[in-house]
């Protein structure tokens, strides 16, 4: 292992996060207040009890994977993307490291920030509503796993996209409807019947019930299955990528 | 000498189906600076950018201080330093955190005392607090020599390293790679110019449409290449050479039309009025004359087209 590219690499990231602080932290916070003020106390206090808990703290989970898949996302497409675009990715494919380092370091440097900036909203929720959490060590395995498993998802698509649109199309046409349609908000319980099954073919429905799961003990779909569902996506982005650099695709001629 | 990178066969064809290499072996000795010429779109970064892991090869096979770039890449690439021929940098960062960075991706322990020395030498010191975007064009690649540089590189690849720079930078440039050469780096730069090969390389490729078509030390190519020919429109058309004018190896053109003399660039102008003397002697009249240089193109061009007539020349100059 070349550890000291994978640190190199990983405190370049997260260096690049400290000079854009206030767009990585404030405006996640900031749009997330917004939702509980809105949801959670405006709407929220017309909504009864959903599985058992205030509708503001039902969507407290549901939320934080709003921001959890959107920044790791973002984050990690954003990392591969640009040196992509100003082509000082030259010295990345020069240097003596492998593909797992060069995944292990941006996917890790984007999950961690993604994890961290959760943590952050989880804190601000509490401000709003009271909520417990069940299960804090699985909490933090879901939040982490969901991190890796989306900062992968990103990863491929800073490769993938050859232009800016492409790279911001993306998760506003994918990831934005399938969050929102995931669950975030309401139980897939309350959905008609046949909604509930299409509903099982979006992959956020798994992950966001795993972690309501976690804090409130209830789920729309098995835990069990939805652990299942979630180290599938891993492992077939793991494919994707392992596949992108083995090819050399949209990476080198 | 011993052989630090040799290329054997390498071909490659792009995914447009453009074959920008073909079969090119070259073999580079260690510590030598070698220039690899050729006019736009010979294929020259594209050599480069295989041997430093950017372009996968269509076949062929190369190694780095015997190691292979594809199964064995970590030692071959930890070797190399590459400083690109376009300006790239991240936009953002410091001067000295992107060429730590660069040290560190390469898998060396941070070394502060080498980095100061470093951006010393290139003039960099000053700047090192400053954002890689309000440098000007010459600074930026100075940083991008920094960074091939900031890992202690055994080889140094710089292609086209004076293109868009001021001739302070140049004379610069040139110093710094002659001392890279006295610490016993290989250093292999690209160039168009003639005059660039000149004045750093001891051996020189000649690159044309993917192939190479010559490789030989800067001291015999510079013979070939500096060569001048002086023409001569005849009054009346010669059927061949007057036998007393054998010594000077002149040629013939437009059916006896043109007399062509090929002489060296210094020293041989004297040689002209003996020519001029000795022509009047036999009873060669001449209607107008002039004398071109060769540039790199025609030589190009005559390589391509007559490869035989390459050595032949060579020939008679030494
Ligand atoms: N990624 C690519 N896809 C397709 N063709 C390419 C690619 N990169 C280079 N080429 C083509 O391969 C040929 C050789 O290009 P290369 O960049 O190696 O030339 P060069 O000798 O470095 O030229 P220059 O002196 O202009 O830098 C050119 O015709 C170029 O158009
Ligand atoms: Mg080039």
């Amino acid at each position: 292992m070349n550890w000291h590219a994978v640190r190199a690499i990983y405190l370049f990231e997260m260096a690049r996060t400290r000079r854009t602080l206030l767009q990585s932290v404030l405006a996640p916070v900031i749009s997330t207040t917004l939702y509980f003020v809105v949801f959670g106390s405006a709407i929220g206090g017309y909504i009864p009890e959903v599985e058992g808990v205030s509708y503001g703290a039902f969507i407290v989970p549901g939320l934080i994977m709003l921001s959890l898949l959107t920044q790791s996302v973002s984050n990690a497409s954003f990392a591969i993307f640009f040196p992509k675009f100003t082509r000082s990715i030259y010295e990345l494919l020069s240097a003596p490291v492998s593909h797992f380092e060069i995944v292990l370091s941006y996917v890790g440097a984007a999950a961690t920030k993604s994890v961290l900036l959760s943590l952050i909203i989880l804190a601000t929720a509490s401000v709003f509503v009271p909520f417990r959490i069940e299960h804090p060590l699985w909490m933090l395995f879901f939040l982490v796993l969901t991190a890796l498993t989306f900062s992968m998802l990103g990863f491929i698509l800073g490769i993938w996209a050859d232009n800016f649109e492409k790279l911001q199309l993306v998760p506003l046409l994918i990831i934005t409807p399938l969050t929102f349609l995931g669950g975030s908000f309401y139980s897939i319980d309350m959905l008609p019947p046949a909604w509930q099954t299409v509903s099982l073919l979006n992959p956020v429905v798994y992950l966001v019930s795993a972690f309501r799961w976690s804090f409130y003990g209830s789920a729309d779909v098995a835990v069990g299955v939805s652990l299942a569902m979630a180290l599938l996506f891993l492992a077939v982005f793991v494919a994707i990528v392992m596949w992108m650099f083995r090819t050399g695709y949209r990476l080198k001629p | 000498m011993q052989t630090i990178i040799s290329i054997s066969e390498l071909s490659k064809t792009y995914a447009g189906g453009f074959a920008a290499l073909k079969q090119v072996s070259l073999d580079i000795r260690r510590g030598e600076i070698f220039a690899l010429l050729g006019p736009n779109g010979a294929g020259k970064t594209t050599l480069i950018s295989i041997v430093c892991g950017l372009v996968t090869p269509s076949t062929g096979r190369v190694t780095v201080d015997g190691h292979d770039i594809i199964d064995d890449y970590r030692a071959a690439r930890a070797m190399i330093g590459l400083v690109p021929q376009e300006l790239t940098t991240d936009a953002f960062e410091s001067v000295w955190n992107t060429v730590s960075f660069s040290r560190g991706l390469f898998g060396k322990p941070a070394r502060p005392g080498y980095i100061e020395q470093l951006l010393k030498d290139l003039s960099l010191w000053d700047k090192k607090d400053a954002k890689l975007m309000m440098l000007s064009g010459g600074m930026k690649r100075r940083v991008l020599i920094a960074k091939a540089l900031s890992h202690e590189p055994r080889i140094l690849f710089l292609d086209e390293p004076t293109a868009g720079v001021d001739v302070e930078l140049r004379r610069d440039m040139w110093q710094l790679v002659r001392r890279l050469r006295d610490t016993g780096v290989t250093v292999i730069l690209t160039t168009h110019y003639i005059e660039e090969a000149e004045e750093m390389a001891d051996r020189v490729g000649v690159i044309s449409k993917g192939a190479l078509i010559l490789v030989e030390e800067k001291a015999a190519l510079m013979q070939k290449l500096g060569g001048k020919q002086l023409t001569l429109q005849l009054q009346t058309a010669l059927q061949a050479i007057p036998p007393a004018l054998a010594r000077y190896g002149l040629r013939l053109a437009k059916g006896g039309a043109e007399l062509i003399y090929a002489y060296d660039g210094e020293g041989e102008e004297t040689a002209i009025v003996d020519l001029l003397q000795e022509l009047s002697a036999v009873g060669i009249g001449f209607s107008d004359l002039h004398t071109t240089q060769r540039s790199l193109e025609d030589i190009f061009v005559s390589l391509v087209a007559e490869p035989a007539s390459a050595p032949q020349r060579m020939g008679e100059v030494s």
